[in-house]
Parts: structure tokens; C-alpha cells; sequence
């Protein structure tokens, strides 16, 4: 509360997105965790909601006829302008937003002051939906390969590890210990997935401490028990996914990778992922071509290249499938590493599990998945994605790019996961959110000391209660193209690779689709299943009037129609379909087009009162219910009237004229 | 002329590879006059795979030892290799292919010979666009009349018959007008927007010439069309050429309107990408689909380089110009490039589908394409002679009509649930387009179509493609009527490559079928659960 100069502003002037054109003026609020800006407007009082996490960069920028605009980028890809009056205030408020931006204890986050208004049971429920030694018990281990060690127990050898892991039944504490010693950061190699078909499996470790000649016995060992727990194949592949050269150039401070004369029956393999650096300036430079105002199709398709973006998604997703291969048709196990193990191999594990296991493609099993091989195994989340203040040179879109990975997937076969892009946009913006407790710190040992389970709740809980919101229509369990391993085409498919419009886009509304597919269908789908209810509960009162009709006289009663489509087909014209600004500079052509923008007031009505937990989402993301259209089509009929906002859209003439 | 003569051989051994995901037919194949087919033996499925000889864009020929292999590079932009026995047999296949499938006779076409025994001949062919939009249009104002003056084509040898035309003028001035515009194609209404009462209008360049030659018929025509729209209503006329190609244009006795000689309208440049330019960035495009050895950098590249997307989003950016909303004062506009058959249709019929709810449904939009490009004058033969694959320096080839596809098909990215058809409907077109057994396509003009007797010789495609079975193929089964404007984002980040086109014989098309099934099974269960309740009812009736 300290850090705030200046709690309110008024007529600020909020631009929303790049391609919005009209500002909108209203009252700034700086609280303790939320930047609020309330729209001054008479009937609607559209709020935007940003979390201080979210921010990411504040820019002062030149002071103009209007005031000083304050340009701020969020990690959720969300950009405003804000143009503050008074010079005075706006050195407040840029102040105070640099300060409050960037905590520096852990208690400043949002998570602890979050309140779901959960009592606590129901908080330790919620932490005990995920549980990982259920997990390994899924995977199916045999006990006479596979053992659960507890040589980690208080984090004795690796303070980045978890306490509990699965490690070969053949590696003694002496191996392990020796072989952690022989790592970076004591990553030694355990196991990552299991393949209960063929025995194979997935270890991961950080890379060995080889230098230019240097071998420790029991990382020799320890990799030839790996082996050994899979007596259907006579080697392992070590993969590697740094670059070769850069790989190279840490065997010069002691580190490297395996020498393959030391180490007996290996397969040796580099895949050349870039480093954290590599991809953060990607990142960056990708998301400058998305705030080019008006570009090309040749100045987006060049800068798009020039980022290199898709090119280091690809490199991943070509890690991962060569590990599923290696897995699934060779029947070998793989160890994978980097440098520490926490980045490029969770990114790496994760993708090969999820291509070859289709629970990681459900819902819970995502889940999962991340607690797995990116919470449990030490990714440092603190530093990775600034929740508190630190060395910008550890900042990386790591997990970003795993969750990239996944919608490419998602994109390649729609009907092979259980959930949908919303999810996976949800779960990137509480990454950064710290609302969570999940993402907090750098690992296990710290979130334990931080008792974060005690003191925060978990996002896992919170996504599985709205889970139909995030569930994929056209999910097919049963079929066979997405029952087992996912087999993507041998040739390299470049096209498959896509710009993910609705991730780094996705609060330029204008620029999404404006009708949702998955919405749509789980609403049919939600009616359908209601009318089938609504059948049998009739058809059953049939029977007991026939009953009835038979024992007695007759009775004369009229079993009540289903009420359907009444929220259905009228609602459409609420879409409001503004055109948009096409006619560039020609200023004499009379297409000025009113902006996108106001479209939103008609939404947050609709998402406040869906979403009240979830104030940040709603506020800022039309994602949540997709179309607004479809916001309101609610498949319970009768009750829920079209829309309340279809009147207040000022802005949609096109549909009214073209209704009347 | 007897197609016994080209061909040199009646019959082979073969085995045909269809791609990497289809495994191999082996069997005897055969060319016949319009078709190749191969049979298989009685080992494998007793079905006979069928090619029309229409369809086959270049073909390469191979041989080595006792046996060639021939490629096949289709219209539909499939790959198709044959490897046959004897080196002889090979030759001969491969001359004969050739020599049939660049027959440029119209009524030895297939066509002329296709005899489904589901049709009945002349079914469907009694639409008459032109006519019909006029009841659409005379419900709504008494502005517009439907003139017959190029009845024999003599006014406009690409337009038909009928064509609709402001009330306030008659035939004569109709026959100067067509007189000062290239190929005759005097301003036409092509739209009328009821809710603004403005129109959307059609023509070729004005023959205005070096010396900047008037018409004071043409400035009457299009000074009655903004007498007769909304009180006030201002024009705009759309010129799809930059201003420097209009003004070269005046060398060959060409150009654009002067501002001064036509009052009220004020002309706008969008140029849009045409002829040879255009025809070659869907060669290249193709060219970069079928390499699938390039890195990702070199795809985004060429993706670029070929500029079919940066096509698609001109052609977008210039439909989106008809917005004619009663709140900026409404405008007529008039849309036209140089011969008025190609960009002009492109940017006329796309403002429809946006602006027009009854041209989304799978009714509206056979009719927008029956009236707004085969008669209108697309000249489809000339147009869609070659596709991609063709070695043939183009003369008149230009993918016009696949740019419209495309553009649609991006707008039902975005809208996915207002277009009653779906992505099959646009990929049938295509194909047909490009080669068909209807006729619908044949010809360059409605007078052309006549001389033909197309209508009364060959069927529609029509009344092919609705034909129930079908129908499962073409329609969306996610449409629900919407009745606003359909105003797409033109930004490049909204625009995609059209996989299911360019890629359709490359990528697996296993997982999108999957898809499609289940989002057919959820609407049809849907539909199910509300069609039983009545039998409840029916039998509670009952005493």
C-alpha cells in the first residue's frame, strides 16, 4: 500500500489493444494488486482489470496535446495506453506501477490476499486433486524395474528435485549420490514417463560434469540401470537438446554432455533447441510484428520469420517427437538433458509424454502433467516469469512454448484432446497471475517452506470446478487415431506450424474470429443432452399415468412441452459485426468505421455475472465466453433472456438497420 | 472428329500411387475418350478408379528398362503417378493423355456425354439469375428496371440477356453507353441494398482514350442511378487498377471517369492483382506446398514470396469497401478495372456474401455465382484452362475465381457458423471449375453458352450437387442463419493459408475427417433428441 502515490485518477483516457481507435475516457484506481480502469459512461460501467503480475513493461511515452500516455505491456499479451491528464499524476502512477510490478517478497503476490471464499477444507481438497505418486501408480511401474527412492528425502541431494522419485530398481543410494555428483545442480537422472506397453521410459537429468575427459563410475552405472529396467531393448538414447555447439562450448567450464566410449550401450543425440536467451528475444521480436499498427501480409509473414518463433516451436516439437518414436516404436529408453534439466527438458518431456499418452490429453491429466514435469521437477517459475523483481536475463517464454506446442497438436487433431484453447489460455495467464499458489518460487523445497498449500489455493481445483467451460466438443476418446500415441505425418510438415492468432492476439478482439465453433457445439450438446432427460422424464410419467389410467378412471393431464430454442435463434444480431476501418488513408470515403472496442461493455455484463470469481479474465477476455452471441445462448431455454446488451450496443447500427 | 483416332493404346499394366497415405491400385488401365480408368484385378476392391482426362493439368513421362512411369498433375492440384509395364505401352498411354486432355472443342466435351442416370436433362437450368434477382429488387423499390436490349447480344456479346438497369433510362442511351465501355459492358446493377436503398453497380473501363473522350449517355446512366437511390446518396466508383495503370490505360483507348464529367461520384484506386501476375503466385504457391523439404524459415518465406495471402487480403480489404451504411450517408458504388470480368466480379460478388444474410445460404450463393460470374461474363474457359502444374507459358489463365473461394472460405473462418455450406461446397466448386462432367462451367459467355446449346445439352452442376447424398459433403452443419453484415478483420494475423485446398492431397486428411464426423454426430443428436418428443404426446393422446 506504501508504493501508492496516488490511489485515483480521474479523466484518464484508456486505448485498449492496437487496433482499437477510440479512447475512452474514465477514472484510474491503483490498488494493492489491481491497476482498475471504470469507464465513465452512463449505462455500462466497463471495468479493465489488470493484475500488477501481469505487467511487464511500463513505457512514459512522449507527452502529447491530451496528456502524458503511459504505454503498458502485460505477459498475458494484453497492451494499453493510458494518457493521464497531469504530467504530475502520470509520474505518480508510473512510479508507483514500476514498484508495485515487481514485488520483492513473496507475500506481496495476489495469491495471498486471494480469497475464492473457500472455507479450508475445501482449500486442502483443492490442493489434493493433483497427486503425483497416484500418477506414477498410473504409469503402470513394474516393482521389480522400477522402485521409489527417498534418497532426496529434505532435500538432501537436490535441492531442485522433489522429495519423492522413481529411479531403476538397480540404482543403490551410492549410485544415485554418485551420480548426482557428476550432474549439474545434483539433476541426476530419474525417471520422467513411463511406457507400460514396452517397458520403455523417459528419464531426465541436467547435463554431466564431463568436461574434456572427466567420468564418474556411478553416472555410468546409474545410466546402465536405466537400461536394465527395460529388458526389451539393448541401448538408450541419450538425447541432448542443446545445439551441439553450444553444448561444446560447456565442456570448457567443466560441464558437457556423454562421451560415448565411456558410457556402454548409448546412443548418443543432439537436438539443437536454443537457450532461454535465444527465445526470449524470439518472443520479443514476434510480438513487435504484432503490434505493428496495419502491417502487410508481407511485413507480418517477414517479421514473423525473422523472430524465428515458429522455427524454435517446431525445434521442440521435433524433440518430442523424436523421444515418442524412440519410445513407442523403438522401444528404447531415453535420457534427455540440457543444461540444468529445468527448461528445454521439461519442454521436451512433456511434449513426447503427452504425444505418447492419451491421459495427458484429458483435462485432469494436463493437469498433471505440468505438476509432473514442470512443477515437481524444479522449473524455476519465480525466475522464468517474474513474479518477483530479479535478473530480466532469466525471464523466458519456456513454459509458453510448451503450451504453444500443445495448441499446434490441438490444431492437428481437433478431436484428440479433452480440453480446449481456452484452457490452455487460462492456464498461461495464471502463470503469470500468481493468484495460484501452484507457480510460485523455483521449486518443491521453497514452496514447502513457504507452506503455499496452507496459505494460498490451488489453481487445479478452480479449473476443474468451471470445467465445462474448457471442455473440446469434439473430443473422441475412443477413436482410434487418439486413443494411443498421436502419429503425426513422416515429412516435416512446416505448414502445420501456425501463428496461435488466439494466444498472442488475444485481447485485439477485432482479429479473432468473431463465432465460436466450441462454444456452439457444447451448447447443442448441453441441449441434447437436456432434451434426452426431459424425454426420459416424460416417457417415465407416461408410464406411471398409463399406471394410473389403468387402475383408475381417467385422469386427464398434459405432460408440459420442453421449452427449447427460446434463447436460441434471436440472439444472433447481438453479433455485432462492426466493420472495421478497410479504407486506410482515403479519408474522403465515408467508411469511417466505428471502433471495435465498444463491444465489450456488452460483454462484461454477461461474463461478470458468469465469472464473478475471475475478475481479471472476465474483465479483459471476450475468450471466456467466446461470442457473445453465444454468451447468452444458453441451452436451459426460456430463463435466460437473449441479451440484456443488445441494446446498449451503440455501436452495432450495421445490425440494426440490417434487422429492420 | 473420333477420339478413336488419339488414342494410341488401348489397354496396360499399371499400378497407381496416389500419395503417401493411400496405398497402391494395381490393374489394367485404359484410356478411353474422356476418361482413364483402371481396373483392378479381381484381388483388391472391385471398384474402378476413374480420371477425367479434363482434369489432368501436365503430365511427365519416364521410362527405365522394360517399364515408364507417368506423372500426372491434376487440375484439383492432386499428384498422381503411374507405373506401367512396356516402354511402349508407356509412350503411348502418356500421347494419348496428352492429345485428349487439351482438346479445346467445347461440344466434344464430357459434358455433352455425361448421362447420370440420377438427372434428368435440363433440370435446374431453368434458373434465370438476372431475372430472378429483379423480383428481389422490384419488391423493394420501383428505381430499377429489367432491360432485354442485349437480347441477341448484341449491346454486350458477355453479358445476358437480361440485365437490370436504372427506370430512368432507356434501351438507346443503354446502347451508347455500351458503346463508350470496353466490350460493351455498360454499368449494371449487380447489388441493391434495401436497408440503405443504395446500389452496388458493375461495368467494364470507360473508353475515354488519349483524348479524354465523354459520354453523355454513360453520365446519364450513372446519374440516374444516384437519382434514383436514397435522397443525398453520393457515389463512389471502385477502379481496381492503380492510378497509373487507369491512366496508362488511355494509351490503348481505355481509362477512368474524370471527376468533373460525373457529378456526385468520386473515384477511389484499389489495385487488385490480375491476369499473368496473379496466375503465377498460385504457381509458386503450389510449388511451395509440394515441397516438404524446405526448413520453416524457407516455407514462411515463400509463403510470402508468392503473395497469394497478401491477394487475398487486397481483394478482402476492397469487397469491405461496400459498406454502405445509412449513418455515413449511404453511397451507390460502381465497381470496375478494365474489362470489367474478373477483379470487378471478385469485389461485386464478395460484397454480397458480406452484406447479403440470403447469398450465405446454399441456395443464394449458386445464384450469386450463377449471375455474378457465369453471367456476368467470366470467361471461365479461358480462365481455368490450366491450373498450377501446367508447363504451358499462360496466355489467359488467372485463378480470379479460386481468389473468390479463397476469400470465402476465410470469411467462414471467421464467421464459422453464417455460411449455410461448408469448405466441401468451396473445394467442389473449385474442381468443377477447373474440369467437370456438368456443364455449368463451360464457355466464356452466356452468348457463347447459346451458340453451345450447354442448357439444353449438358446437365448443371446443380442440380449435381443437390442431390441429397450429396449434401452431407457441401452443407455446414453449424449454420444458423444470421442476419447482420459479416464484416471480416482483413488483418494479417486473421488471414490462413487455406490448408484444405493447397494442402488437401498432402497433409493427412484423417484427423480433420474425424473432426468433421463428430461434429456431424453432435448436431444430428441434437436434432434427434428434439424431433422424438412428439411421439410421447401422440401416444398419451390415446384414452
Amino acid at each position: 500500500m506504501e508504493h501508492i502515490r496516488t490511489p485515483k485518477v480521474e479523466n484518464v483516457r484508456l486505448v485498449d489493444g492496437i487496433s482499437s481507435k477510440k479512447a475512452a475516457l474514465g477514472t484510474l484506481y491503483l490498488t494493492a494488486t489491481h491497476v482498475i480502469f471504470v469507464e465513465n459512461a452512463p449505462d455500462a460501467r466497463k471495468e479493465t482489470w489488470i493484475l500488477h503480475s501481469q505487467i511487464s513493461t511500463i513505457e512514459k511515452q512522449a507527452t502529447t496535446a491530451t496528456g502524458c500516455p503511459l504505454l503498458i505491456r502485460c505477459k498475458n499479451f494484453q497492451l494499453l495506453q493510458l494518457v493521464i491528464p497531469q504530467e504530475r499524476d502520470c509520474h505518480d502512477v508510473h512510479a508507483s506501477l514500476i514498484r508495485l510490478a515487481r514485488p520483492v517478497k513473496y507475500e506481496e503476490l495476489y495469491c495471498f490476499s486471494f480469497n475464492p471464499k473457500l472455507d479450508r477444507e475445501e482449500r486442502e481438497q483443492g490442493w489434493k486433486l493433483i497427486d503425483l505418486g497416484e500418477e506414477y501408480k498410473r504409469m503402470g511401474l513394474l516393482d521389480n524395474y522400477w522402485q521409489l527412492s527417498h534418497v532426496n528425502r529434505d532435500y538432501r541431494v537436490c535441492d531442485s528435485y522433489p522429495t519423492e522419485l522413481y529411479v531403476p530398481q538397480s540404482a543403490t543410494a551410492h549410485i544415485i549420490v554418485g551420480s548426482s555428483k557428476f550432474r549439474s545442480r545434483r539433476r541426476f537422472p530419474a525417471l520422467s514417463y513411463y511406457y507400460r506397453d514396452n517397458h520403455a521410459s523417459i528419464c531426465r537429468s541436467s547435463q554431466p560434469l564431463s568436461g574434456f575427459s572427466a567420468r564418474c563410475l556411478e553416472d555410468e552405472q546409474m545410466l546402465q540401470a536405466i537400461r536394465k529396467a527395460n529388458p526389451g531393448s539393448d541401448f538408450i538414447y541419450v538425447v541432448d537438446t542443446r545445439p551441439k555447439l553450444n553444448a561444446m562450448a560447456n565442456r570448457a567450464a567443466g560441464k558437457g554432455y556423454e562421451n560415448e566410449d565411456n558410457y556402454s550401450n548409448i546412443k548418443f543425440q543432439f537436438i539443437g533447441i536454443e537457450n532461454i536467451h535465444v527465445m526470449r528475444s524470439s518472443l520479443q521480436k514476434m510480438l513487435e510484428v504484432c503490434e505493428l499498427k496495419s502491417p502487410t501480409m508481407s511485413d507480418f509473414l517477414w517479421g514473423l520469420e525473422n523472430s524465428g518463433w515458429l522455427r524454435h516451436i517446431k525445434a521442440i516439437m521435433d524433440a518430442g517427437i523424436f523421444i515418442a518414436k524412440a519410445v513407442s516404436e523403438e522401444g528404447a529408453s531415453v535420457l534427455v538433458h540440457c543444461s540444468d534439466g529445468w527448461d528445454r527438458t521439461a519442454q521436451v518431456c512433456s511434449v513426447a509424454s503427452l504425444l505418447l499418452d492419451p491421459h495427458y490429453r484429458t483435462l485432469k491429466g494436463f493437469m498433471v502433467l505440468i505438476e509432473k514435469d514442470w512443477i515437481s521437477f524444479g522449473h524455476k517459475f519465480n525466475h522464468r516469469y517474474g513474479s518477483l523483481d530479479g535478473d530480466p536475463r532469466e525471464i523466458s517464454p519456456v513454459i509458453d512454448q510448451f503450451i504453444e506446442c500443445v495448441w499446434q497438436l490441438m490444431e492437428q487433431f481437433p478431436c484428440a484432446f479433452e480440453f480446449n484453447e481456452r484452457f490452455l489460455v487460462h492456464i498461461q495467464h495464471h502463470i503469470y497471475s500468481c493468484q495460484f499458489g501452484n507457480f510460485l518460487c523455483n521449486s518443491q523445497k521453497e514452496r514447502q517452506e513457504l507452506k503455499i498449500q496452507e496459505r494460498t489455493y490451488s489453481l487445479w481445483a478452480h479449473l476443474w470446478k468451471n470445467r465445462t467451460d474448457y471442455m473440446n466438443p469434439l473430443f473422441r476418446a475412443d477413436h482410434r487415431q487418439t486413443r494411443d500415441t498421436l502419429r503425426l505425418p513422416a515429412a516435416p510438415c512446416n505448414f502445420m506450424y501456425k501463428f496461435w492468432n488466439g494466444m498472442y492476439n488475444r485481447f485485439e478482439k477485432g482479429l479473432q474470429p468473431r463465432q465460436s465453433v466450441t462454444d456452439y457445439l457444447m451448447a447443442v450438446k448441453e441441449e441434447s443432452q437436456q432434451l434426452q432427460e426431459e424425454l426420459e422424464a416424460l416417457e417415465e410419467r407416461l408410464e406411471k399415468i398409463q399406471k394410473v389410467q389403468l387402475n383408475s378412471t381417467k385422469v386427464k393431464s398434459k405432460p408440459s412441452e420442453p421449452s427449447k430454442h427460446s434463447g436460441f435463434s434471436t440472439s444472433d444480431n447481438s453479433t455485432a459485426n462492426t466493420p472495421q476501418d478497410y479504407s486506410g488513408n482515403m479519408k474522403s470515403f465515408p467508411s469511417r468505421s466505428p471502433s471495435q472496442g465498444d463491444e465489450d461493455s456488452a460483454l462484461i455484463l454477461t461474463q461478470d455475472n458468469l465469472k464473478s470469481s475471475d475478475p481479471d479474465l472476465s474483465a479483459n477476455s471476450d475468450q471466456e465466453s467466446g461470442v457473445e452471441d453465444l454468451s447468452c445462448r444458453s441451452p436451459s431455454g426460456g430463463e435466460c433472456a437473449p441479451s440484456e446488451d443488445s441494446g446498449k450496443d451503440r455501436d452495432s447500427d450495421e445490425a440494426v438497420f440490417l434487422t429492420a | 472428329m473420333e477420339f478413336s483416332e488419339l488414342i494410341r493404346t488401348g489397354q496396360a499394366q499399371a499400378e497407381l500411387l496416389r500419395g503417401p497415405e493411400v496405398p497402391p491400385l494395381r490393374g489394367t488401365l485404359c484410356v478411353t475418350g474422356h476418361h482413364l480408368l483402371l481396373s483392378p484385378g479381381a484381388q483388391a476392391t472391385p471398384d474402378l478408379w476413374l480420371l477425367l482426362l479434363r482434369s489432368v493439368d501436365s503430365i511427365e513421362k519416364r521410362v527405365a528398362g522394360d517399364s515408364g512411369t507417368i506423372t500426372l498433375r491434376c487440375k484439383d492440384l492432386r499428384v498422381l503417378q503411374l507405373d506401367i509395364e512396356g516402354v511402349e505401352a508407356t509412350m503411348d498411354i502418356a500421347r494419348s493423355i496428352e492429345a485428349l486432355s487439351s482438346l479445346e472443342s467445347v461440344i466434344t466435351s464430357f459434358p455433352f456425354f455425361y448421362r447420370p442416370k440420377s438427372l434428368r436433362l435440363g433440370d435446374a437450368w431453368h434458373c434465370h439469375p438476372p431475372e430472378s434477382y429483379y423480383k428481389r429488387v422490384a419488391r423493394e423499390t420501383n428505381a430499377w428496371r429489367l432491360s432485354e436490349a442485349n437480347e441477341d447480344f448484341n449491346l454486350c456479346p458477355s453479358y445476358p440477356r437480361a440485365v437490370i438497369v436504372p427506370r430512368a433510362v432507356n434501351d438507346d442511351v443503354l446502347a451508347r453507353s455500351a458503346r463508350f465501355r470496353q466490350g460493351g459492358r455498360f454499368p449494371v446493377l449487380s447489388y441493391y441494398h434495401a436497408p440503405s436503398g443504395t446500389a452496388l453497380l458493375r461495368s467494364s473501363q470507360p473508353l475515354t482514350g488519349p483524348q479524354k473522350r465523354r459520354c453523355a449517355e454513360d453520365e446519364e446512366l450513372l446519374r440516374a442511378v444516384l437519382a434514383g437511390a436514397r435522397p443525398g446518396a453520393r457515389g463512389f466508383i471502385v477502379d481496381t487498377r492503380s492510378v497509373q495503370a487507369a491512366k496508362q490505360a488511355r494509351m490503348t483507348g481505355g481509362g477512368t471517369e474524370s471527376k468533373a464529367a460525373y457529378l456526385g461520384w468520386k473515384r477511389l484506386h484499389r489495385p487488385l492483382e490480375r491476369g499473368r501476375p496473379l496466375q503465377e503466385s498460385f504457381v509458386r504457391l503450389v510449388e511451395a506446398c509440394g515441397d516438404l523439404e524446405q526448413s520453416m524459415d524457407r516455407w514462411l518465406s515463400r509463403l510470402e514470396g508468392c503473395r497469394w495471402l497478401s491477394h487475398v487480403k487486397e481483394t478482402l480489404s476492397t469487397a469491405c469497401l461496400a459498406q454502405m451504411q445509412p449513418s455515413n450517408g449511404g453511397a451507390c458504388i460502381l465497381v470496375h478495372g478494365t474489362e470489367g470480368t474478373d477483379s470487378t466480379l471478385l469485389v461485386t460478388s464478395l460484397a454480397q456474401i458480406i452484406l447479403d444474410p440470403l447469398s450465405r445460404t446454399m441456395a443464394g450463393f449458386q445464384e450469386l455465382i450463377e449471375r455474378e460470374w457465369i453471367q456476368a461474363g467470366h470467361p471461365f474457359q479461358l480462365r481455368c484452362a490450366h491450373s498450377a502444374f501446367s508447363h504451358t507459358r499462360p496466355k489467359h489463365e488467372a485463378p480470379t475465381f479460386l481468389l473468390f473461394l479463397d476469400c470465402v472460405w476465410q470469411l467462414s473462418r471467421q464467421f464459422p457458423l453464417s455460411l449455410e455450406f461448408g469448405e466441401g461446397m468451396l473445394l467442389a466448386l473449385f474442381d468443377h471449375a477447373y474440369a467437370s462432367p456438368f456443364g455449368t462451367f463451360l464457355c466464356n459467355s452466356e452468348k457463347e453458352r447459346c451458340l453451345c446449346e450447354v442448357r439444353t445439352r449438358t446437365h448443371s452442376l446443380w442440380s449435381g450437387l443437390n442431390q441429397p447424398k450429396e449434401q452431407r459433403k457441401l452443407r455446414n452443419p453449424l449454420y444458423v442463419p444470421n442476419p447482420s453484415a459479416i464484416w471480416p478483420s482483413v488483418e494479417p494475423q486473421s488471414l490462413r493459408l487455406w490448408q484444405g485446398l493447397f494442402l488437401r492431397w498432402t497433409r493427412p486428411p484423417e484427423p480433420s475427417e474425424v473432426a468433421w464426423e463428430k461434429v456431424w454426430q453432435i448436431v444430428t443428436d441434437q436434432e434427434k433428441a428434439e424431433g422424438s418428443p412428439p411421439t410421447v404426446s401422440a401416444s398419451e393422446s390415446q384414452p
